[in-house]
């Protein structure tokens, strides 16, 4: 019950999604040795001297019942009603103290150390997690929900912190005190230590019956939760159109069917929890009398079955005396109750190990590789030549040559695709022997229907997904031979879906470049007229973003987006919908902006707007992956194909 | 606040009171047996007699086992009543919360986030209803514990009894002197936690965002900073917390060291038996857990509450916009008149959001809205149906007053296709059926007609068994802005107001959208606002709107001629090369 109470409030915090369907561990043992090695690399020592000390813990409080059965014995027997205390009295009091103060300390200092170990563990965990996160690639993140991965962050750290915090130091303390009285009650009497087993295999039986039968019951609760939360989520997110269609009544109704579900589920399993106790408790008291009973027997008829250790050693015809069956039976108590402790842990271990699993699996997710090992630099103009300068205003491909020296190739924005082919997966191939080409500094437009693969041709620019066939150049390199960090810094991206980040709308423009000073944040926030409407907010550009900038429309996101993507002064730049919800008017006002963003770049341009695209110097027309018409604006008039079509509103785009 | 929780309590009331009845008579069951153990060891050291001797422990073990059987009756009967009262609680919580919110006003729900509503309803209920159960189990059984042993060792011994006494305070005092020390503490880690958590969920969904600017290094570090505050303070929380335990422990060896000492001496004068003894250190025990028991229930309590806090916060909250004392059920035409309209979504603000609106539309006319963000095109239109009350002003449909109106009757003659609009999990008819419950296929499908949605409708594999997925995310955003439209039209509505509900559809599918619309409800007084003028330029008037004013109300060739603000929006668009 330790610190049971401190953790409810931590469990599950804030919004998190509704939890994926829990699954038990595959190979829970090999999970579990892969765990404890994880945390043993940095705490091998510090983890001996907690097992010394939860093992001696242990000892101490076994032994200490025992001095209570001596303590007990000597008044009775040796001294009588009437004699004075003596030297062994106090002495054997004073040890008594001894014993269990040592025994506290014990367990303080090893629940102190397991503290330290199992907050850095989780540390270690967390950002081993997060820090190999960021190297995997777009698949990875496609293939998992966002809950998911969420939940392995926040359920699955929390499950493991408290297994190694209190589970498992638990755990050894139980076997150890398993073990230890187990030996003690062997010392006393043999027939009453086969009894007590025989006890105790009974309710290990029983323990683990209703223990199978409460994870059951868990599974199920988890499962109607999750249901729950995902109905309470997608209600509140459209309660304005329920109010909006009356459904009230019909919402309610529908609800009130599912949280029934849970509260069914949620009553079975926390009947079984707690049933449990109470259970073995009482069991516990049965198999005390029966003890006693059997106790009884034999230090009165212990003679006659002769099997009493106790009496043998000491020649006394009545075995047990009562002192030590005081003795017994409080050993045998403190025998039950670590049998319940561990059957308690059960859920716990299970659970952590299934968390474990899947917090490995995510730190076992193969990482992108890093590109080539062509190197973007800053580079100055010399003697005709180019030289590596931080202080160069220009950009060039650093390529390395094998007798260890480099050469430098300006970095204009020459982007070629030769027949290239790509799919998401093997089966389907969403782009299909495209070939096309941008000059530098010029503007290069796609436009086609949704799943036509205009975005997935930016996505492989930026090596977001490698293409199955057919080479993509930059300034003539191959993409695969520049380093991917290095090709990616290359190119200014504005995004579809704006995120934003926690923090001030000057620290979510410095994104874009983050040496940026304040004036230049500012200026580009003018240059994509959010200026005005961030000096509205209340702290102005100090003003904090919550929640992916909830608190802001998604037109002003798609303004602070394009300021970011300013900052950043990227020589090609992928604009994908970037003002797709930015009304008309206000578009027009940042055009200046964004022309002088794309002066002198290359650009590619993915827009619904016929009319973001009209001035490109070449518009390629996208269908099923394949481009069907490509050409100027004036061209692609002229030849009154889709293009035509679509400009004319007799085709629609979806 | 516990008054407006208590009211969910109602069916559970049974299992709730009974629940600490039977804990008492478990708690009573628990302090006798140590007491008829202490009898018995005290018949085995007095009777000499084989016989005899086995005869009263027969007896003393037989009420001990009926005893212990009583005890797991009781405590299984507690545990199964104690589950059902606290998830029956939660689940009435919950359903009260929900319902409630079920009653809230749009401006109501604008001050709750949505984030907040979900963490309301389901991670607060659940700390609840946990909070609940250990109340109800051990709020009473605790101290009876706690005075049934006190009473039995006064019995017993009552000098060693005050000894008891003075230990369960300085218990008391420690346990809660370091729970005052931790909870804080807590607090501080859960905000820190919380602020962990923002940071890997941002990384997850803005991950291509992260990975075009490069910034994989610069996340890291921040994770990282995240989880090395995470440390700190838990570090902080639980130096706090594993003291406790031995602090306890410590009070509980003192205590029994001093009971030895003190009993071991009364033996020696003849004053004390052995089993007393032993039974007296029962009742320590007793004692001491009763009170660490309360203290652990209380600590549950003061780390639940917040929860409570915030649940209450929405039951409590006031529901600003309610149905008229006597509404009227019939709404006569579709003309609509706003007369000296003033609008602010808060009380407080200084600058009203619609500034003296007059408008006065035909029933059955088409009226399009034309203006910039943020010029309240939404907001102008949100009153018709009621959805927010006015400042000042009267907002009249069919020539009364909206407020007059009864609210279903209401938003059933004013049908409204929301700009945020959402399609729910379920079959493209069952979310049609929430336009109208009676609907037949043959409606539906009409409906449908209409919205242009049939043809693509028609091409899934399911057709109108097609399952939308959770918040309609398996249909592309032009259809799913159709089957929004078509969803409204099975209303039949006397108005219908489009915030915005075009707008990536193309222009052709717009157009066909429209002119369905002017042919099969002639009568219905439309609505539309567009970002394009082609979506409105053949409305039979169109309302320009410039932050909060109605600048221009005239038809299209009109405005171009006099409302300059127009002529801006139609220039920007027609040069972009946008018009036919």
């Amino acid at each position: 019950m330790k610190n049971n109470a401190m953790t409810v409030g931590m469990s599950n915090r804030g919004k998190t999604p509704p939890m994926p369907a829990r699954k038990g561990a595959k190979n829970p043992m090999q999970t579990f040795k892969r765990l404890m090695a994880y945390m043993l690399e940095n705490y091998k020592k510090r983890f001996i001297l907690v097992c010394v000390m939860i093992v001696l813990g242990a000892l101490v409080s076994i032994s200490g019942s025992v001095f209570i059965g001596f303590f007990t014995a000597h008044l009775e027997k040796t001294l009588g009603v009437g004699a004075l205390p003596d030297g062994k009295f106090y002495g054997l009091l004073v040890a008594m103290l001894c014993i269990y103060l040592l025994g506290i300390l014990c367990n303080y200092t090893y629940s102190r150390i397991m503290m330290y170990i199992a907050q850095g563990t989780m540390k270690r965990l967390r950002d081993g997690m997060f820090t190999h996160m960021q190297t995997l690639p777009l698949q990875f993140f496609d293939s998992k929900t966002h809950g998911e991965l969420m939940s392995s962050y926040t359920n699955d750290t929390d499950t493991l912190r408290h297994l190694l915090s209190q589970t498992i130091p638990q755990l050894i303390s139980s076997v150890v005190t398993i073990v230890g009285v187990f030996c003690a009650m062997l010392f006393y009497s043999v027939t009453l230590t086969a009894l007590a087993l025989a006890f105790l295999f009974f309710l290990m039986f029983i323990v683990g019956k209703l223990g199978a039968k409460s994870s059951r019951c868990f599974v199920e609760q988890q499962k109607s939760l999750a249901k729950v939360n995902g109905y309470i989520e997608e209600m509140m997110e459209g309660q304005k159109v329920v109010k909006v269609f009356n459904h009230e009544q019909k919402a309610i109704e529908q609800f009130f069917a599912h949280n029934e579900q849970l509260r069914k589920n949620t009553t079975a399993a926390n009947v079984f929890v707690n049933v449990m106790g109470p259970f073995t408790n009482n069991l516990g008291y049965v198999q005390y009398i029966v003890l006693a009973l059997a106790g009884v027997l034999l230090a009165s008829g212990g003679g006659v079955w002769g099997l009493s250790l106790f009496g043998a050693i000491n020649g006394d015809a009545w075995g047990l005396t009562l002192a030590s069956i005081i003795a017994y039976l409080s050993l045998a108590r403190s025998f039950n109750m670590p049998v319940q402790q561990v059957a308690q842990q059960f859920n716990t271990v299970v659970m952590g190990m299934a968390g474990a699993e899947r917090i490995f699996e995510i730190l076992d997710a193969s990482s992108e590789d890093e590109g080539g090992n062509i190197t973007l630099v800053h580079v100055e103009e010399k003697e005709g030549g180019y030289e590596q300068s931080p202080q160069g205003k220009l950009w060039a491909w650093k390529i390395p040559q094998e007798n260890g020296s480099a050469c430098y190739r300006l970095l204009k924005g020459d982007i070629r695709f030769e027949n290239v082919t790509f799919g998401y997966t093997e089966q389907k191939d969403v782009l299909k022997n495209i070939s096309l080409y941008a000059r530098p500094g010029e503007k290069i437009a796609f436009v086609g229907s949704t799943g036509a693969g205009k975005t997935t041709i930016t996505n492989l620019i930026n090596r977001f997904y490698d293409i199955r066939e057919g080479k993509i150049t930059y300034d003539g390199l191959d993409i695969r031979s520049i380093n991917k960090s290095d090709l990616r810094r290359s190119l200014g991206v504005v995004l579809q879906d704006t995120h934003l980040f926690t923090g001030t709308v000057m620290d979510n423009i410095r994104y874009g470049r983050l040496n940026a000073t304040d004036e230049e944040c500012i200026q580009a926030a003018r240059l994509a007229n959010a200026h005005s409407f961030i000096r509205h907010l209340p702290q102005g550009y100090q003003t904090v973003l919550h929640g992916d900038g909830a608190n802001l429309s998604q037109g002003q996101r798609q303004l602070l987006s394009i300021a970011r993507a300013m900052v950043s002064d990227c020589p090609v730049l992928i604009l994908d919908e970037a003002t797709s919800s930015i009304d008309t008017r206000t578009e027009k006002l940042i055009e200046k902006g964004m022309d002088k963003l794309m002066e002198g770049r290359t650009v590619f341009v993915i827009a619904h707007r016929l009319s973001t695209v009209r001035d490109s110097h070449a518009i390629m027309m996208l269908e099923h992956g394949v481009i069907i018409e490509r050409g100027t604006h004036a061209q692609l008039l002229e030849q009154k194909g889709k293009y035509y079509q679509l400009y004319t509103g007799l085709f629609e785009l979806d | 606040m516990l008054k407006t929780l208590s009211k969910s309590i109602r069916q559970y009331t049974r299992q709730t009171v009974i629940t600490p009845c039977i804990m008492v008579v478990e708690s009573a069951m628990e302090i006798l047996i140590p007491f008829v153990m202490s009898l018995l060891l005290r018949v085995l050291q007095t009777t000499q007699e084989l016989d005899s001797l086995l005869l009263s422990v027969g007896i003393y073990g037989g009420i001990m086992a009926v005893m212990a059987l009583i005890s797991m009756g009781a405590g299984v009967l507690g545990g199964k009543l104690a589950a059902e009262a606290s998830a029956g609680f939660a689940a009435n919580l919950r359903q009260d919360a929900y319902e409630k919110i079920q009653k809230y006003s749009f401006s109501n729900l604008d001050k709750f986030s949505t984030s907040s509503l979900i963490t309301r309803l389901t991670t607060d209920v659940t700390n609840v209803q946990m909070a609940y159960q250990m109340m109800i189990r051990m709020m009473v059984r605790a101290p009876i514990m706690f005075v049934f042993a006190s009473v039995m060792s006064f019995v017993v011994n009552p000098s060693i009894a005050w000894l008891f006494i003075a230990s369960a305070v300085v218990m008391a005092l420690v346990v809660v002197f370091v729970m005052s020390k931790a909870i804080p503490q807590f607090q501080k880690m859960i905000k820190k936690y919380d602020k962990l958590n923002s940071v890997a969920q941002e990384n997850l969904t803005a991950v291509r965002v992260v990975k075009s600017f490069v910034r994989e290094g610069y996340e890291i570090e921040k994770y990282k900073e995240a989880t090395g505050e995470v440390y700190d303070f838990s570090i902080k929380a639980e130096k706090w917390i594993i003291t406790l335990m031995p602090t306890v422990q410590t009070v509980i060896y003192i205590t029994m060291f001093l009971l030895f000492f003190f009993g071991g001496n009364m033996y020696l004068s003849g004053s004390l038996q052995i089993p007393d003894l032993t039974a007296l250190l029962t009742y320590a025990m007793q004692i001491l857990s009763g009170v660490m028991m309360f203290s652990m229930v209380l600590n549950f309590m003061a780390i639940a509450k917040p929860s409570a806090e915030r649940i209450v916060e929405v039951l409590n909250e006031e529901v600003d916009l309610v149905n008229p004392a006597s509404p009227v059920y019939e709404i006569p035409n579709g003309s609509i008149t706003f007369e000296n309209v003033n609008f602010a979504y808060n009380a407080q603000s200084e600058e009203d959001v619609l500034k003296g609106v007059n408008l006065s539309i035909r029933s059955g006319e088409t009226v399009g809205v034309i203006g910039g963000t943020g010029s309240a095109k939404t907001t102008l239109v949100s009153l018709i149906p009621r959805l927010y009350d006015v400042k000042s002003g009267s907002v009249k449909v069919g020539g009364v007053d909206v407020r007059n109106y009864d609210l279903t009757a209401l938003r059933d003659g004013v049908a409204m296709v929301l700009q945020k609009n959402v399609l729910f999990s379920g079959s493209i008819q069952e979310n049609m059926l929430w336009g109208n419950e009676e609907a037949t296929m043959p409606e539906i499908q009409a409906a449908c007609r209409s919205a242009q949605a049939e043809e693509f409708i028609e091409r899934m594999p399911e057709k109108y068994g097609y399952d939308l997925g959770q918040g309609g995310v398996n249909v592309s955003g032009g259809q799913k802005q159709r089957l929004c439209i078509a969803r409204a039209l099975l209303k039949k509505p006397k108005i219908i107001i489009f915030d915005d509900s075009t707008s990536a559809v193309d222009m052709r599918t717009d157009a066909l959208i429209r002119a369905e619309l002017k042919s099969t409800l002639p009568d219905c007084t439309k609505i539309i606002i567009a970002q394009r003028i082609a979506s409105v330029q053949d409305a039979d008037r169109i309302l320009v709107l410039d932050d909060g004013e109605a600048v221009g109300f005239d038809t299209h060739e009109r405005l171009l001629q006099t409302n300059a603000i127009y002529r801006e929006v139609y220039s920007s668009q027609t040069q972009g090369g946008e018009q036919a």
